[in-house]
């Protein structure tokens, strides 16, 4: 039951809603600049790069590597039954990095370089998690 | 770019009661340190009209003062994390040069052990809900600091072949240094192997990587080259300050192996007019192993990626080539929150040959660096005494 997700859920607000609403579309959104060029993370506004407020919302490949990642022993509030887990920051090939979580396979197995895509958690009705699994 | 270098001193530190300290508030024990500076230094509480503090509760800074009984004409709470006093000992002395303070009081101090054991703790687990890593690293169960750190120690294993024996160098050291001194909280032997059978916290990092938790405070008196001159102790010189911030979130360091420590110790380098081969004290901010080493990589004491060569053979313990964190550091001395106000009271005590079994014989100069955040924030202090 979705209802029973106890885990800390994000606050979802006018300048992200559109990324959040892309998860739960199973779309991995992210923020492109119109006069730069280039995408940033996470979304805000404008460029952070070049201070443009001229951004688009585009759609990602979904596909990255691990640059890096940790096996938590000791939880986050709400993550006591899931120890260890894993957490990792991952490149995009849109070339922003975010932090998220490797399924798919064990803790151990992830490793930074390692070729993933992006699969979508339903962890409620009203959010999506963006996760990645290993490639191939 | 305007230069510091010779214009203020730190003459007066003073540390509270350290450890664990269930019958006193950080307030009584920011009174206690306070008093204990300006006993060390021969000034009094009326020479006081700059005022640095940083601490977590709401407008922090201005109550401590009132409790003080202190009512500065130049104030600043400046709050980039542990390296807060490194920051603030930078902006005191552009203060004094300034004109605009004479006598800065720097002072701090937390009570996260005490507060732990009475089930008030302060968790760092959740923020408010608009700060960008509520949103977009909490809902994976990130928590600050150990799995932040551990990320940027994996990164580092991955590009340059670092090892775990080669971080518990560090905490070996750390407690070799924690043996001399008589304040540490933790004694006895440390061995690689110990450090390495330690619990896993978060892979890489195992509970002996990490730092401390424990209660205390410090309170450090700058004043300027003319006051200086004539007070109890000799004047420990501020020979050169640099600070940077490059992020707040890990996800948005820009270089997991890279902290911003290379362009805060560029800039106080500069102003010194030194290079590492001129430093004889390292005090560097070990909230964890990886921190250290990192620090030595972007202050030029080694190559990006040799820390983990440069730290092997005791080279940063009592009798090694590189003393680094005399006193015992966050890692075996003591660690309240913020442990930078430390590291410029070590420095001094260094500088003015007050260390005892564990003084750097003839150390002339030191070089403290803060690192606040999740590897966010560096403030690099290098001080000075004159020849005798």
């Amino acid at each position: 039951m979705t209802t029973e997700y106890r885990k800390p859920l994000p606050y979802i607000h006018n300048e992200t809603r559109a990324y959040w609403e892309g998860a739960k579309a199973h779309e991995l959104l992210l923020r492109k600049c119109r006069t730069c060029g280039r995408h940033h993370f996470y979304p805000r506004d404008f460029c952070p790069l070049c201070f443009s407020f001229d951004v688009d919302w585009v759609k990602a490949s979904g596909r990255g590597t691990v640059y890096s990642v940790t096996v938590c022993h000791r939880p986050a509030p709400g993550f006591e039954k899931d120890v260890p887990y894993n957490i990792v920051l991952i490149e995009l090939e849109e070339g922003v990095r975010m932090m998220s979580t490797v399924v798919g396979c064990g803790n151990d197995e992830v490793r930074i370089g390692m070729a993933v895509e992006v699969v979508f958690d339903d962890v409620t009705a009203d959010v999506t998690l963006p996760k990645f699994r290993p490639v191939g | 770019m305007g230069s510091l270098r010779k214009k203020a001193a730190i003459v007066g530190v003073g540390e509270s009661d350290l450890g664990y300290t269930p019958d006193k508030t950080f307030l009584q024990l920011i009174a206690q340190a306070t008093d204990r500076a300006l006993n060390d230094a021969g000034l009094r509480k009326g020479d006081i009209d700059g005022f640095f503090s940083a601490g977590w509760l709401t407008m922090e800074s201005i109550m401590v003062a009132e409790y003080l009984g202190i009512q500065p004409s130049y104030s600043d709470n400046t709050l980039p994390g542990g390296s807060a006093f490194e920051f603030h000992l930078e902006h005191a002395a552009a203060a004094i040069v300034a004109g605009l303070c004479e006598t800065a009081l720097i002072c701090y101090a937390e009570t996260p052990l005490a507060d732990r054991k009475r089930g008030m703790g302060r968790s760092f687990a959740t923020g408010a809900p608009q700060e960008p890593e509520e949103q977009f690293e909490i809902p994976y169960g990130q928590w600050v600091p150990i799995p932040t750190y551990a990320l940027a120690a994996q990164r580092h294993m991955y590009q340059y072949g670092t090892t775990s024996e080669q971080l518990a160098e560090i905490a070996v050291a750390a407690r070799a240094w924690a043996n001399l001194n008589p304040l540490a909280s933790m004694h006895g032997p440390l061995t690689i192997e110990d450090v390495l059978a330690s619990p896993m916290m978060s892979k890489p990092l195992r509970l002996r990587d990490c730092c401390l938790v424990s209660d205390g405070g410090g309170a450090v008196i700058v004043t300027s080259a003319e006051r200086a001159k004539d007070l109890r102790k000799r004047p420990v010189w501020v020979l050169g300050c640099g600070e940077c911030h490059t992020h707040r979130s890990i996800s948005g360091m820009p270089d997991l192996t890279v902290t911003p420590a290379k362009y805060s110790g560029e800039r106080a380098f500069r102003m010194a007019g030194l290079g590492p081969s001129d430093i004889d004290v390292l005090e560097l901010y070990d909230s964890f192993t990886i921190t250290v080493l990192l620090q030595l990589e972007d202050l030029g004491f080694c190559p990006k990626g040799e820390g983990g060569r440069f730290v092997e053979g005791r080279r940063l313990a009592p009798g090694g080539q590189r003393p680094t964190n005399t006193g015992g550091g966050g890692l075996s001395f003591l660690h309240t929150g913020m442990f930078g106000i430390f590291l410029l009271i070590e420095g001094t005590r260094q500088l003015r040959g007050e260390c005892g079994d564990r003084q750097v014989g003839g150390a002339r100069t030191a070089l403290c660096n803060g690192i606040g955040g999740s590897l966010a924030s560096s403030g690099t202090v290098i001080l000075g005494v004159d020849r005798s």
